[in-house]
């Protein structure tokens, strides 16, 4: 497994730091450090009725933002539906998840200079998407561009992530498979999904390879993600350009917050793997190299939470989207019938009005 | 000028044509490369266009539909190819949560312009999961369309026209009919509209409507009861969008109908065909209108088959029953 710092944020052994400068790396610590906050205000929104069910990433910051971090912005992501942090760093404004999650399918519109494709919520299903793209690309003959996607434990057992690399592999099409191994598909362990020691062995049997990290280390993160984003682009002599990545961490709280975790799994567990959380770990390690004191914690912290605010209320302040973009996004042109519908449902919006259409 | 070409031969003349029409588009699925297809409706357009362009995949519905859904969203015009219609389940997810939504999904961001072709329906002695007619499933899914030819010319000019629909189409090629006859079909790309249904012969005293390989029972039937009924038969073309229009015009003309599908009759097309004419055209209406499908059980081996597939008798019987009333 590839370590860069260990759980006291300590190098591992003669591992080198990759290559970013002083501020690169404190702008990881801070993506991390929003990324946290956004899924604590997020959990609570969503206890307060504010928002609709929410998958929590809490744990995963290393993962997600070290790994984004390596990708340039003509390299696309796709992602499953956890990727909050990053879609951030790829980006996705943090309202527009908030929006996603508060029931607004608006949220899961990317801006059109972002090259990050829309949440997939069927596990494992946005995996031949991601082949496909660069499949198309590849075709294109543009031989620039990676296209990174992201998927958990569960997903490797899905019949679609068997095709997606295979097909991957038969094509030799640029991408990196990037598993959140965290460990539980909602209570299912890790060891129900397969019987292999490491789910990035299964990159063998397409042919290509694959690197297991440790998912809560976010420089080993981006290391390995990094090299797998420059082979997709230019492979050596022999070399396929696919690459799995197995992030090995852990979820720390719920699947969704419909989930209970207490069910299934036991408190020591959880303490066990939070004594690894990518946070404190990175933080150490820029203190005690001088690239990080106190003072600039607290200005990251104040500025974090005000963001993080910021995104809230611009959330909520959206409007609810006008019911008519259903009817308008089901086809490149309204069929007959669909128009029907909507002329009836406007009539029954006129008579009896929204207030009465909408559940307190 | 123009050939005179069964129907899959047309299709592949429409894949052909279009591809030399638009680098964007390329085919793919399992043996349609240096194979040309089971039933040849892609031969030679490896040799005519490359590798890159027709393309041998694995053995893998849902990663074939799967990876076009990338490749459309990417700019580009994929055609794959489902050997049987029957093999399509495997695909299912990713044909009714994926293929069907990206559009809706990604608020117009990312849409998904491809066509999945696949040989539907019984008649051909096939083994099991062969010979399935489920248009229906895809009908029901918004933001799909379904289109299922019953002619050459509409193979060659619908497939083309699905290719160019900004929106994903399943393209559904009865086999029965793949070879049953010849047509003059135009050289060089044209359309045949999606949504448009077509009266294949006038008549006064009933409706039918159908589509793809029960198109020819029914003008058999229809032949078989001149002078006794006069039978128009409106074949649909188009299952989604439906041309209520025609339907609903032939209607009011005739006051009867009956409806003939191989489908399984419970929740087929042919019940909302029904529940339209309720609803438009209720007071023109003259009889209880029949339906003649096939039966709500699997598709039967070749033993059984002709009893399953509504035939000229059984359309005749059904005819009857609408105008005896």
């Amino acid at each position: 497994m590839v370590r860069v710092l260990d759980e006291d944020g300590e190098l591992v052994g003669d591992a080198e730091v990759p290559d970013l400068d002083d501020e690169e790396l404190v702008e990881m610590y801070r993506q991390m450090k929003l990324a946290r906050r956004f899924d604590e205000r997020a959990v609570s929104l969503q206890r307060q009725g504010r928002i609709g069910t929410y998958p929590p990433l809490s744990g995963q910051e290393g993962a997600q933002v070290g790994s984004a971090m390596a990708l340039g912005d003509d390299d696309w992501m796709v992602p499953s539906y956890r990727e909050h942090a990053a879609s951030l760093v790829h980006g996705l404004p943090l309202k527009e998840t908030l929006r996603l999650w508060m029931g607004d399918e608006n949220g899961a519109r990317v801006p059109e200079d972002v090259n990050l494709f829309t949440v997939a919520v069927p596990i494992a299903s946005q995996i031949p998407h991601a082949t496909g793209l660069a499949w198309a690309s590849k075709l294109k003959d543009e031989a620039d561009r990676a296209f990174l996607c992201y998927f958990g434990d569960g997903a490797t057992s899905e019949g679609d992530f068997h095709e997606g690399l295979n097909f991957a592999g038969v094509f030799d099409t640029p991408n990196v498979f990037f598993c959140n191994n965290n460990q539980w598909a909602i209570s299912v362990p890790r060891e129900r999904q397969t019987a292999a020691e490491t789910l990035a062995q299964k990159a063998e049997a397409y042919g290509f390879e694959g690197v297991q990290v440790d998912g809560m280390d976010p420089l080993a993160v981006y290391k390995v993600t990094e090299e797998a984003v420059a082979k997709a682009k230019d492979p050596d002599d022999g070399e396929l350009r696919p690459t799995m990545v197995e992030a090995v961490q852990y979820r720390f709280g719920a699947h969704t917050t419909a989930d209970d975790p207490s069910v299934y799994r036991e408190d020591a567990e959880v303490e066990k793997w939070k004594a690894k959380d990518p946070i404190p770990r990175l933080e150490t390690f820029l203190q005690r190299t001088d690239r990080l004191d106190d003072e600039d914690v607290t200005a990251i912290e104040e500025d974090v939470e005000d963001r993080v605010a910021d995104a809230i209320a611009a959330a909520e302040e959206t409007p609810r989207p006008d019911p008519v973009e259903m009817f308008e996004n089901a086809y490149a042109e309204m069929p007959q019938r669909l128009e029907e519908q909507l002329e009836w449902f406007q009539r029954i919006r006129a008579d009896h009005g929204d207030e009465a259409l909408l559940e307190d | 000028m123009s050939e005179n070409l069964t129907l899959v031969q047309a299709v592949r003349d429409g894949l052909r044509d279009e591809m030399a029409e638009d680098d964007d588009v390329l085919v793919m699925g399992e043996d349609v490369g240096k194979n040309g297809g089971v039933f040849r409706a892609t031969e030679g357009l490896y040799d005519e266009f490359g590798e890159d362009r027709v393309i041998d995949t694995p053995l893998a519905e849902a990663g074939i539909v799967g990876t076009a859904i990338g490749m459309a969203a990417y700019g580009l015009k994929p055609v794959p190819e489902i050997q049987f219609s029957g093999f399509m389940y495997p695909a299912f997810d990713q044909i009714v949560s994926h293929m069907a939504r990206l559009r809706t999904r990604s608020r117009g961001r990312y849409t998904c312009p491809m066509v999945l072709r696949a040989p539907m329906g019984g008649g051909i002695r096939a083994p099991e999961h062969h010979s399935e007619s489920k248009e229906a499933f895809y009908v029901h899914e918004a933001g799909l369309k379904v289109a299922m030819p019953s002619t050459p010319y509409d193979a060659k000019g619908m497939l083309i026209a699905s290719i160019r629909d900004p929106d994903p189409v399943i393209f559904l090629e009865p086999k029965k009919i793949y070879r049953a006859f010849r047509e003059e079909v135009p050289d060089g790309p044209y359309e045949v509209e999606l949504g448009e249904a077509a009266v294949r012969r006038e008549g006064s005293d009933l409706s039918v409507f159908t589509w793809g390989a029960m198109t020819r029972p029914t003008l058999e039937a229809a032949e078989n009861m001149d002078g006794d009924v006069d039978v128009e038969v409106v074949d649909l073309r188009s299952l989604s969008p439906l041309d209520e229009d025609t339907i609903v015009a032939s209607f009011e003309k005739t006051g009867r109908a009956a409806i003939v599908h191989e489908a399984p009759r419970t929740a087929g097309v042919g019940a909302e065909i029904t529940a339209t004419l309720q609803e438009e055209a209720l007071l023109h209406q003259e009889a209880p209108i029949e339906r003649v499908t096939g039966f709500d059980v699997p598709f039967p081996l070749a033993a059984l088959e002709d009893y399953y597939l509504p035939e000229p008798e059984r359309i005749e019987d059904g005819i009857r029953e609408a105008v005896e009333f």
